[in-house]
């Protein structure tokens, strides 16, 4: 008698979670405000992309031209293909004292597979990955991008 | 009113007033032959169409909306794209088997149109065994995936024509079973009688919750035997390719893909015809006014969309259900429908003797 209920309650279990899985597509068949699909090039203006989107490493700059940039080269270290190379110089501060500072965070977008690891191996959060993905050039040589601004420098109070 | 059954009648005086005998009938059999073949790439066209766009829906996602007006000529590229390429014929494989199988398959399908009644006096050939028919020859096609498969000289085709013939021979069972439940009620296997017996209501309604039961384990065989997800095995995108159709290229490939869908209209139709009273209406009983009303939506509508609405159950199941494996599948089978719709039909026997159903 036992394995007849469970005979029977393994029938009535199945179909219960079956029709629980059709409903939930059904919803989705009969509610066409779900649709997550964006027809990009149509909708060039109002397209929205997630947040964690990645396309591609840029340097976040302040109005005064000023980044977050340690030249720690923490990112290049993390970096599993060598996308990213830190030329440092040595900046001399008003006691006389050398310090180290970024001269070009060279990034080769050509090499660059999104992971994320510079980002989180950035000491400052002075990388970020941003929202762009229209990426197509007609030359390699415009892939190496240099990431700090000309003329601008380190932030006041970031070690 | 305007009536299919009219046209044919006028088409065939016509025909026989103006001709010899043996002519009209040989120009008749040519007209049901185009007509048939018609039917075929409408079929065609319009369930593939209709399968994308379902699976998009209930994948929140659009579907092919690009090829005229929400998408509509997606197929009508596809098939041309399709009749465009090269038929390769692979050099290991036995030729003749290979580029017979997707003949035979689409034959099969072809045959089993014969006894389905489209519209009230719209059928191509209302045998006395019509049921018996049906279920005799849809175990044909399993030969031609079989040959399909054994021809192509490929493991993958091979191993999914394997399980093809274990899954088919084994879900026949159920779905005769589940068919002799009705024909038990009517007391015939012709068709006309079948549809004729429902006139006071549809054999689901009035054959309490055996019919049901027999309805919903029909349902679960003949989606197994056109080899459809989640008894898609016989394909088997993730592990075999594309099973026994993997070698096929061009038209021979579209044969295969237009008889699958073919198959799915055929056994929704047969499950329309035995179970929702195929082209006739929603009868209640003797509300006659209500019944009145019904009868004025042409029969040809009333079976397509019954038909159509059955297509789209499958479909649903297609795209919510995970594939079983091959062990899954023949347990479900062997332990679950077949001992179910043995029992079933006992009770439906019962019901039948003592008249306990409307």
């Amino acid at each position: 008698m036992a394995f007849l209920n469970k005979y029977i309650s393994d029938v009535f279990g199945a179909v219960r979670s079956l029709l629980k899985g059709m409903r939930l597509t059904g919803y989705y068949f009969t509610h066409r405000r779900e649709i997550i699909t964006q027809q990009y090039p149509d909708n060039k203006e109002q397209m929205h992309l997630p947040e964690r989107f990645r396309g591609e490493v840029v340097m976040t700059h302040d109005a005064n031209n000023e980044h977050a940039c340690t030249g720690c080269t923490a990112c290049e270290l993390a970096c599993p293909n060598a996308t990213i190379k830190i030329i440092t110089k040595f900046d001399i501060s008003p006691e006389g004292k050398k310090k180290k500072a970024l001269d070009t965070f060279v990034y080769h977008l050509e090499l660059c597979t999104m992971c994320n690891l510079c980002i989180e191996a950035c000491p400052t959060d002075a990388i970020k990955m941003a929202q762009t993905f229209e990426h197509s050039v007609t030359d390699r040589s415009q892939l190496t991008k240099k990431l700090n601004k000309p003329g601008s420098k380190i932030r006041e109070g970031i070690e | 009113m305007f009536s299919i059954e009219h046209i044919t009648h006028l088409i065939d005086a016509w025909l026989y007033g103006n001709l010899p005998p043996t002519l009209a009938l040989l120009i008749e059999c040519l007209i049901v032959g185009l007509a048939a073949i018609t039917l075929f790439a409408v079929l065609g066209l319009v369930l593939v169409l209709m399968e994308r766009k379902v699976s998009a829906h209930m994948q929140i996602r659009l579907g092919p909306n690009r090829v005229g007006p929400g998408g509509m000529f997606q197929t009508v590229a596809d098939t041309l794209k399709l009749a465009m390429k090269e038929g390769l014929t692979p050099d290991g494989a036995d030729k003749f088997l290979f580029n017979l199988a997707p003949y035979l398959v689409i034959v099969v399908s072809m045959m089993i149109l014969a006894p389905v009644a489209f519209a009230k006096g719209v059928q191509l050939w209302d045998l006395n065994i019509g049921v018996l028919y049906v279920t005799a020859i849809s175990s044909l096609s399993v030969i031609g995936i079989l040959m399909a498969g054994w021809a192509s000289n490929n493991k993958y085709s091979l191993l999914g024509a394997m399980r093809s013939g274990a899954q088919i021979v084994s879900y026949e069972l159920s779905a005769g079973m589940s068919l002799i439940s009705i024909v038990v009620l009517t007391g015939s296997l012709r068709i006309s009688d079948i549809i004729a017996s429902q006139q006071n209501g549809w054999w689901l309604f009035k054959g309490h919750i055996p019919a049901v039961i027999s309805f919903a384990i029909f349902i679960i065989a003949v989606t197994a035997e056109t080899n459809r997800a989640p008894f898609d095995l016989a394909e088997a995108e993730s592990e075999l390719t594309a099973g026994f159709h993997t070698e096929y290229s061009g038209m021979k490939f579209a044969l295969f893909f237009l008889a699958e869908y073919v198959n799915i209209f055929i056994v929704c139709a047969i499950a329309a015809t035995l179970f929702l009273g195929g082209w006739m209406p929603l009868h209640i009983g003797n509300w006659a006014g209500f019944n009145h009303v019904m009868d004025y939506i042409p029969s040809s509508i009333w079976f397509v969309g019954k038909v159509f609405s059955l297509i789209f159950l499958i479909m649903w199941f297609r795209w919510t259900f995970p594939r079983l494996r091959i062990d899954q599948l023949l347990r479900l089978e062997w332990k679950y429908l077949l001992p179910i719709s043995m029992l079933n039909l006992l009770l439906m026997t019962l019901i039948a003797i003592n008249g306990w159903h409307f």
